[in-house]
């Protein structure tokens, strides 16, 4: 055979080693800068205005069931005893859990050399901080008189009392906090170059003293670049640990108490894994639209991209859904009756369906992205991950509501029913999560440009030049 | 890239952040000063309907606390004296002295069916707030601790900030301010130094098993 034909067998073999490059074949570093700059600076599309009233209509419903429930009362929310943590720590956990994905994608797989994450890490960062935003709102809330809730922060105080640090709460309070002040600054480090690219590019007066502020003065040069190598690398790896540990203190909320289904070592990388899970449903939930709307951005988040993000999905749904077996067999195991008792009632009480639909949604439905077929079509991808996010949130209810519906002692067994208002502001914090979502998008670059343009081929010392 | 902002704008970002940071300590400071009891509520002087001297009273004359407060040592609420209490002996002292016009029109010739003395509270704790003066007086703690010198004043003013953090230096430290029951109601006593105060403390608190609670319950049922 001669020397540079392969026999179809090697062929085969080499195309199956061979990563799917990580930009479509033809786009280079212009297109990559023009493209996901003009979608900033091109005049506000009609979808956009679309897409935003009615977001905005559903954060003004959250607002004035916000107001709403200051002025008159946490007793607007169907909370009531027995089950005094309901909606709302479901929502807190759902959201919060959402938040896990962008610093993931931004700090472990940055930690770990994975390049396909460089396309996705910046929408993925700015949903991670709306998702924390979005769940701050609800412990805020809970506490009740809203204006105290800054006795939450250790400062000195004319009461001449202290936080109570063996409360897994304020645990929580800090472990939400830093996550949130670390994610805002790896995000908006990471921003800066390309802010500086959007403010070189700016026509307007606005536009240049806008992104020139947000800049901060970013020139590219050479000690910069270094400076801002070092600072990331620095602030992933303060993040890192944070993936693991909000959503560990998130459960000792729940494991730290004495509650049947609650009190369980297993909870901390149970909830990690069920945090992750869902926070890559969330990734692809918002990425495809985009994608549709952006159709050449399909060329920066490839399907290969989504490929990969599937896979991380199949593998955390497969730990979550190894987790329930685990819980179901551990309270068989421990002998412990009212062990047993909860989690025979969860699964088969009165909110059976809750339990099944989690189940259905968190366990069964992922199995389908084994298959390639539902792995590289988005539309599948998209359905299946509507159901994590479903389940994911069913989950949260299910551990949270079910556990408290049945208590030790009888007399204090109860069901619990949302009012409107707790089903209002739920609607309402997807309006402010969309909302944020919609101003990022229309104002900051949606794709890490100078990332994109590093894991091009033409970037590789070795490509000769070639694109 | 051209240059958007004239080279002043250099110095900006420090001069931000001094300004801000200037601007936070003194609202901090402000708020630490003008917004706790301290400031809020200490020197608190309202003018009363009727002219009542305990320094006159108490100073001069020698009358014992409990003559007018006569439930303080059994109830948690030390009461106001009933105008009973006041004509008891101003039908014999000054009975027409027109600074007692209203006592003598609530008491109204011994019917006490006339318009109620408005007189206005001083020491306002929340009402989420349980104290309880049979409590505290029982054990040692003095008048003068959360009143200060009531015998010297010509008006009543509020004395003590009675903030939180105020009541609980008392209840995390006792013995600085407990005192000998004999000596609770005598406003003028004092230990004759800080060590005496505080060796004498120890002991009651010993002694009476004195344990304050620091715990929100203690307080706030």
């Amino acid at each position: 055979m001669a020397e540079g034909t392969l026999s179809p067998v090697e062929e085969r073999a080499r195309a199956s080693v061979e990563r799917a490059p990580l930009v479509a074949p033809g786009r280079t570093r212009g297109w990559i800068s023009d493209y996901v700059s003009s979608i900033v600076e091109a005049k506000t599309p009609r979808w956009w205005w679309v897409a935003i009233s009615i977001t905005g209509t559903l954060l003004l419903v959250l607002i004035a069931c916000t107001t709403y429930l200051v002025a008159t009362g946490v007793g607007v929310w169907g909370n009531n005893h027995p089950v005094g943590w309901a909606w709302d720590i479901t929502n807190f956990v759902f959201w919060i859990g959402i938040g896990h994905a962008g610093t993931l994608i931004s700090a472990i797989l940055f930690l770990t050399r994975q390049k396909w994450r460089t396309s996705i890490n910046r929408a993925a960062e700015a949903m991670t901080l709306f998702a924390v935003i979005c769940a701050a709102i609800y412990p805020t809330m809970h506490v009740g008189r809203v204006w105290m809730s800054w006795f939450l922060i250790p400062v000195p105080n004319a009461n001449g009392i202290w936080q109570n640090f063996r409360s897994p709460l304020m645990w929580d309070a800090f472990a939400v906090l830093t996550y949130f002040l670390v994610s805002v600054l790896f995000w908006y480090t990471g921003l800066i170059p390309d802010l500086a690219t959007l403010r070189d590019r700016a026509t307007t007066k606005v536009r240049k003293f806008f992104y020139g502020i947000l800049a901060l003065g970013w020139r590219g040069g050479n000690r910069q670049w270094r400076h801002y190598e070092m600072a990331y690398l620095l602030l992933a790896g303060l993040s890192t640990p944070l993936v693991l540990s909000v959503h560990s203190v998130v459960s000792f909320d729940f494991a730290a108490s004495v509650i049947p289904g609650w009190h369980t070592t297993i909870f901390p990388p149970y909830f990690v894994a069920g945090a992750i899970f869902g926070g890559f449903a969330m990734v692809l939930t918002i990425l495809i639209p985009a994608r549709a709307v952006y159709r050449p951005l399909g060329d920066l988040i490839t399907v290969s991209h989504i490929d990969k993000m599937c896979k991380v999905l199949l593998f955390t749904g497969s730990i979550v859904g190894y987790a329930y077996l685990m819980e179901m067999f551990m309270a068989w195991y421990s002998g412990n009756p009212f062990e047993r008792a909860t989690f025979w009632y969860r699964a088969t009480g009165p909110y059976w369906w809750a339990y099944a639909l989690m189940i259905l949604c968190n366990v069964a439905v992922p199995q389908l992205l084994w298959f390639r077929f539902f792995r590289t079509h988005v539309i599948w991808v998209f359905v299946i991950a509507m159901f994590a996010n479903v389940g994911m949130w069913f989950e949260r209810f299910v551990i949270v509501a079910t556990s408290l519906t049945r208590d030790f002692l009888p007399s204090s067994w109860g069901m619990f029913h949302p009012t409107w208002v707790d089903i209002a502001m739920f609607a309402g914090t997807f309006g402010l999560f969309g909302t944020l979502f919609l101003l990022f998008i229309r104002f900051l670059p949606m794709i890490c440009m100078f990332e994109v343009k590093a894991v091009l081929p033409s970037a590789n010392p070795d490509s000769g030049g070639k694109l | 890239m051209a240059n958007f902002f004239p080279k002043w704008t250099n110095q900006l970002p420090w001069k931000v952040v001094i300004c801000l940071g200037v601007l936070t300590l003194s609202i901090a400071a402000a708020v630490t000063y003008y917004f706790t009891p301290k400031f809020t509520r200490v020197g608190y002087q309202p003018t009363q309907p009727v002219p009542f001297s305990h320094a006159l009273h108490v100073d001069q004359l020698g009358m014992d606390c409990r003559t007018c407060h006569s439930f303080v040592e059994v109830a948690s609420h030390s009461n106001v004296p009933s105008v009973q209490t006041c004509m008891s002996c101003h039908t014999q002292i000054k009975p027409d002295s027109p600074k007692l016009a209203p006592v003598r029109a609530a008491w109204n010739g011994g019917k006490m069916d006339g318009p109620p003395v408005n007189w206005v509270r001083i020491h306002r704790l929340p009402d989420y707030v349980y104290f309880n003066h049979a409590a505290h007086v029982n054990r040692g703690v003095s008048c003068y601790s959360c009143h200060g010198n009531v015998n010297t004043m010509e008006v009543v003013y509020q004395h003590e900030p009675q903030s939180m953090s105020w009541c609980l230096d008392c209840h995390r430290q006792p013995e600085n301010a407990l005192r000998p029951p004999s000596e609770v109601f005598n406003l003028n006593w004092k230990a004759t130094s800080a060590h005496e105060q505080y060796q004498l403390g120890s002991r009651f608190k010993a002694e009476w098993g004195v344990n304050p609670p620091t715990d929100c319950g203690g307080c706030h049922r």
